[in-house]
């Protein structure tokens, strides 16, 4: 797992309550920034599936991963979006590999909406699949 | 059909029961009313926090509706805690709204009826359409002084129907309506397209169901409830339901329907109208029961 991807995760773990734990995701999302449409075109080959704030992922011209998401609604998506910019740079392509799609459950808890879940997932997923085929 | 029909005042719209539905106008000038509560219900957990109308109570689906453990939903005594944690009484008029094009408020205003509190009412366009009007939102959690709310034992049998219901419904030749995508409801996806394979064996949908997707109800562009007569034209004469047929809905846990349930219960006006709760994930597992795809 990428280093900072682990220091992340573990930094979210330290608020159990989910009133703090929402509070934090909501500040990790805010910073989330939405890249223009120069800096990552949205095609339906980088749409992440299943995602229903219209999240994108792709790497720009100078290799480097981005995400967008289209729904200024989905403040979730915006957080995870956040979460793995962060944690995936400067990550090595095995770091990548080993990550789980599973660490939606461990930021956002088990009591996801299946379509959430799917949404989210999906996004790691997309991101994992984005960085390891560009090697 | 609906993308093109122009959506006017909710008074003007033919509903049976127009009370059923308010105006982001009408929360504007209520919103601060004692006998009134505001709650916001979504299927993202952050979107209260990040900001809701002000005054607005949170209600979630996972957490506050259903039990923990056993599939069901709260018993009288977690409703009436639930009802004293956001300060209402019986007489209080609840206003449910939420993102998804309020999916998940009338989810959240159909279990409150079995409880029998039916004094509610949705916002028309949901959190969007407030949203997208610029209209004032905040992070505030309100604290409201905590109610004695008695309620009355949960009535499984006016707005809930059983696996057993539905089967007796069957035999009555009961209409049915399915409101999951047509490939659900023809068996070539057991689930949502893009969502996860929940575990139905079979695919298809009960006998004699009609398919009229919940989604079908909104305007897509604004939120907004289709008119009366699109309704109509929707449930009555596409799908063949008369305004005095005993109805039960259902998806693929009763989320969705529940939408539904409110569309053909306040705004056609259907007296009876049951929501199958267990849904395809039950119906598409259980032994020996029907199916047709």
């Amino acid at each position: 797992m990428p280093p900072k991807l682990l220091e992340q995760l573990e930094e979210i773990d330290l608020y159990p309550d989910r009133a703090d734990r929402i509070e934090m995701l909501i500040a990790i999302g805010e910073e989330f920034q939405n890249p223009t449409h120069d800096e990552l075109p949205r095609s339906d080959s980088c749409r992440v599936p299943g995602c229903e704030s219209e999240a994108y992922v792709a790497l720009d011209g100078e290799g480097r991963l981005r995400i967008a998401i289209d729904n200024p609604q989905g403040i979730s998506a915006m957080a995870m979006a956040q979460i793995i910019l962060q944690g995936f740079a400067s990550a090595t392509q095995d770091e990548v590999r080993a990550v789980p799609e599973e660490i939606v459950y461990r930021v956002f808890g088990r009591e996801l909406s299946m379509g959430k879940s799917m949404g989210l997932t999906g996004m790691v997923g997309m991101a994992k699949r984005t960085v390891l085929e560009s090697a | 059909m609906s993308a093109t029909v122009e959506i006017s005042g909710i008074q003007d719209r033919g509903y049976a029961f127009p009370e059923a539905l308010v105006s982001t106008d009408w929360v504007a000038e209520h919103q601060h009313d004692e006998n009134v509560r505001l709650i916001e219900s979504n299927e993202d957990p952050l979107l209260y926090s990040a900001g809701h109308i002000p005054g607005a109570v949170e209600i979630d689906w996972t957490r506050d509706l259903n039990d923990p453990l056993r599939r069901d939903y709260l018993d009288r005594s977690g409703f009436e805690s639930l009802a004293r944690r956001i300060g209402i009484t019986p007489d209080t008029t609840l206003v449910f709204y939420g993102d998804k094009n309020n999916w998940w408020a009338t989810y959240a205003a159909w279990v409150f009826h079995l409880f029998g509190h039916t004094n509610v009412k949705i916002i028309d366009g949901g959190r969007i359409k407030w949203l997208n009007e610029g209209r004032e939102l905040t992070k505030d959690v309100p604290t409201y002084a905590p109610t004695e709310y008695l309620a009355a034992d949960r009535d499984d049998a006016t707005f809930r129907a059983y696996r057993d219901d539905v089967l007796k419904h069957l035999s009555k030749a009961g209409k049915l309506i399915d409101v999951r995508s047509p490939q659900e409801f023809d068996g070539t996806r057991l689930h949502m397209e893009a969502y996860p394979n929940e575990g139905a064996l079979r695919g298809g949908h009960i006998p004699g169901a009609k398919n009229v997707p919940w989604a079908k109800a909104v305007n897509p562009e604004t939120g907004e409830f289709l008119p009366a007569p699109a309704l109509k034209e929707l449930y009555e004469t596409q799908s063949g339901l008369n305004p005095s047929d005993d109805v039960v809905v259902y998806c693929r846990i009763g989320e969705r329907s529940s939408h539904t349930w409110f569309v053909l219960k306040y705004l056609l006006g259907y007296p009876q109208v049951r929501n199958y709760d267990g849904s395809w994930t039950e119906w598409g597992n259980t032994v020996g029961v029907p199916i047709e795809r």
